[in-house]
């Protein structure tokens, strides 16, 4: 049996594959594009044969890899264009509204929207000053905290907001 | 050996016999056993639609009632066989309806199911009770309607997985007042809403109803209703499993649940609300399969369900339940048999959640029956393979997807031969196996000297050389489907082991280095084999017999070549002019 020869079980560096002068046939044309059952397949791909040493930055995607079936792959994409609806209060009001924010792409739109809700006038956000009005929207953060509305970036907000409280100016601690 | 029992006695004896294998042993005892046996064989089983023909399988089991199929390979769930490849249940029906007037159940694997198919199953078999259409495509919801409006004694309709044309949700109006015999009802897969008002009459009128798997479309609202009309309900998938918040509809969801008292297996949960999730709480201590593999919910939430479960046996779930999920499931469910985990987000290169091997490592501790592993993680390495192995040398399935393929072990920077090596040599009942990460020829060697009860290998992006192919081919006695893509494995392997692929049931090998030329020599020393090149390229007949095909699909058969080969498909050996165009 000349399959048990050496040269199949010697030690060498280097990536498995990547000698393949023992076949006549080409070795693995890997990754397969195979245009007709490779819907999901995205022009990266052609990435992965240029640098196919280093890591790429994002995956490129092998047809049929990782072994997902399609309808689980969609059930995860639903979810990033899902809704983040939070309550919202407002002090004085006898119950609570939820608002979408993904609606909202800025604090302006985001306060023009509460304002609406409540009928109230929040007024502008300042850095040195908060809100020049009698309301001041808070926050409560991951860590349980509430904060003042405004201070951090909008996408950072989005990400940390748990529950939105407009609270009356005067109940506002200064810091 | 003549015998002295009548036949009578035999075929009474045979019916406590119904384990297919042992009915097929019992058959080749003697030609008289043969004829007994054939013309009192219920069930039929066959793992490959191609391997046999209607004709062959009628003429041999005349009486049959209930009829099991496979068509496609399993590697056409992760899109890899191109469409139109075959499968198609129409040559069966056709046959069936004449022969069998009494057929009562079809149960059906990766086939193309038509419409016509299915109104042919509601005209021809009058007892019919059993239709369950895994992973199938090809029909649309005006079938399943011709299925509910005419098989008057319908015990179960389970459509799990399969894609099907969703023109409206109209079909299940169609079942008629006059049916009460429903026990089971899987309609997941489905999109469309149905009439919530036909679903809870259909439920109110099946009294013997034990599965009823809904759609996503069903809202959470009228989960309630559905459950009181079926306190005996075993088996439950929910639909969207969202809702405004609201008190009421909270407190009639926990009070439908808390009636349930026979709900051992849940399922559905998309779009989950953590606010609703208390609401099944009071089933938890009972339930014994629980699958959130849909459920977008965090690791405290499901650790939060799990601690309640200790009956658990088997848990599907996706991999936000990271290491510390995994750890409350290893303390508080030692009945766990079976647990899947589910990537959330593969195709991100970084982990997004905190799963690791070690959440694996930590339920092969302290789940003592631990049998069959699905595992999707970004990392792994040999010493936690080897801890996995000596922790449950009773696993029968281990299926470990490392997400980047050649993933070398990440604490080491070694291949994973010694690991997979360990479950191989630990696991001696080991029968399903999948591979992933950086692997040499050593695995194969590993596997084809100790993975002596191996039925199943599913191997990608691994092995140097054809000895890793060889290796498996001579050692694995007892291997049935071997699938393969992406592993420079050539004819070497292939032509030193053709008499091993007449004992197994298919070999699948994409993307690897075998020749048309070895096909077409494969092809003419196993006349019984089925040597199928696809290639979609289109000009095989100008290429020359070095180059190396796309996909490979082997088969055992006793039908000889398919008949309905689409034009990418070539089988090695047959006259190119009397293929169909």
């Amino acid at each position: 049996m000349d399959l048990i020869n050496f040269e199949a079980t010697e030690l060498r560096l280097g990536l498995p594959g990547s000698k393949d002068d023992q076949t006549e046939t080409k070795a693995i044309p890997s990754p397969v594009n195979n245009k007709r059952s490779s819907p999901e397949m995205d022009s990266s791909v052609s990435d992965e044969n240029d640098s196919s040493r280093s890591p790429p930055p994002t995956k490129a995607q092998v047809v049929g890899w990782p072994p997902v079936r399609s309808y689980r792959k969609n059930i995860i994409q639903a979810k990033k264009t899902e809704t983040i609806y939070i309550k919202v209060s407002m002090d004085g009001a006898p119950y609570l509204r939820k608002v979408d924010l993904k609606l909202y792409t800025s604090y302006e739109e985001l306060m023009k929207g509460l304002q609406g809700m409540f009928k109230c006038n929040i007024g502008l956000y300042s850095e040195k000053e908060g809100y020049k009005s009698e309301f001041a929207p808070t926050y409560e953060d991951k860590d349980g905290d509430w904060m003042l509305v405004g201070d951090v970036p909008f996408d950072m907000f989005l990400t940390s907001c748990k529950r939105l409280r407009i609270m009356k100016s005067c109940e506002v601690i200064e810091s | 050996m003549t015998s002295s029992f009548p036949e009578e006695v035999l075929e009474h004896v045979f019916s406590f016999i119904t384990s297919h294998k042992d009915r097929n042993v019992v058959s080749l005892v003697c030609k008289s056993w043969y004829e007994i046996e054939r013309w009192c064989r219920r069930r039929v089983f066959i793992g490959n639609c191609y391997a046999v023909s209607p004709e062959i399988m009628i003429r041999r089991f005349p009486e049959v009632r209930a009829v099991e199929l496979k068509g496609k390979p399993h590697f056409a769930d992760f899109n890899l066989v191109p469409e139109g490849w075959g499968g198609y249940f129409y040559p069966w029906i056709v046959e069936m309806a004449k022969a069998y007037p009494l057929l009562e159940e079809i149960k059906l694997k990766r086939m193309v199911v038509s419409d016509e198919g299915l109104e042919m199953i509601g005209r021809s078999f009058r007892c019919f009770k059993v239709l369950i259409l895994s992973s199938c495509e090809g029909f649309s919801t005006d079938g399943l309607a011709a299925i509910a409006a005419n098989c008057r004694n319908l015990r179960e309709l389970d459509l799990r997985e399969s894609e099907v044309e969703d023109l409206s949700g109209h079909w299940l109006s169609h079942f008629p007042d006059a049916c009460t015999s429903l026990e089971s009802l899987n309609m997941s897969c489905l999109s469309s809403e149905v009439s919530l008002s036909a679903l809870q009459r259909l439920v109110a009128r099946s009294p013997k109803l034990k599965t009823l798997r809904l759609n996503r479309a069903v809202p959470l609202e009228k989960l309630s209703t559905l459950l009181l009309r079926a306190p005996q309900l075993v088996e439950m998938g929910t639909g969207a499993y969202s809702a405004d918040i609201h008190s009421d509809v909270y407190s009639s969801l926990a009070a439908a649940f808390s009636k349930c008292k026979e709900l051992k297996s849940l399922s559905g949960f998309w779009d989950v609300d953590p606010y609703y999730l208390p609401v099944f709480y009071s089933v938890c201590s009972r339930l014994t399969f629980l699958n959130l593999s849909y459920a977008t919910i965090q690791s405290p939430d499901v650790s939060k369900i799990i601690s309640q479960c200790p009956n658990l046996q088997r848990l599907w779930v996706l991999d936000y339940i990271e290491d510390s999920g995994l750890n409350t499931l290893s303390l508080s469910c030692k009945d766990l048999r079976e647990l899947r985990v589910f990537p959330s987000d593969p195709f991100i290169a970084d982990a997004n959640v905190s799963l690791t091997e070690q959440g694996l490592v930590a339920v092969s501790e302290g789940c003592p029956k631990l049998q069959s592993v699905l595992y999707f993680c970004r990392q792994m390495s040999n010493s936690a393979l080897i801890t996995i192995a000596n922790n449950r040398p009773n696993l029968t399935c281990f299926r470990l997807c490392i997400l980047e393929p050649r993933a070398p072990d990440y604490l080491t920077f070694e291949p994973l031969d010694t690991g997979f090596g360990a479950i191989v040599d630990q696991c001696k009942g080991l029968q399903r196996l999948s591979l992933s990460g950086l692997l040499t020829d050593r695995v194969f060697e590993y596997i084809g000297k100790h993975a002596k009860k191996l039925e199943m290998l599913s191997i990608a992006f691994a092995g140097d050389s054809d000895l890793g192919l060889h290796h498996v081919l001579s050692g694995c006695d007892s291997l049935r489907k071997l699938e393969i893509r992406d592993c420079p494995f050539g004819d070497k392997a292939l032509l030193a082991n053709v008499s091993k692929l007449e004992t197994m049931r298919s070999l699948w090998m994409s993307s690897c280095a075998v020749s048309l030329g070895a096909c077409k020599l494969l092809s003419r020393k196993m006349p019984r084999l089925n040597v199928e090149v696809i290639d979609e390229q289109g000009d095989l007949d100008s290429r020359p017999d070095n180059c190396a095909v796309e996909k490979l699909y082997i088969y055992r058969t006793v039908a000889g070549p398919r008949l309905d080969t689409p034009s990418f498909i070539q089988t090695m050996g047959q006259n190119t002019a009397y293929r169909l165009p």
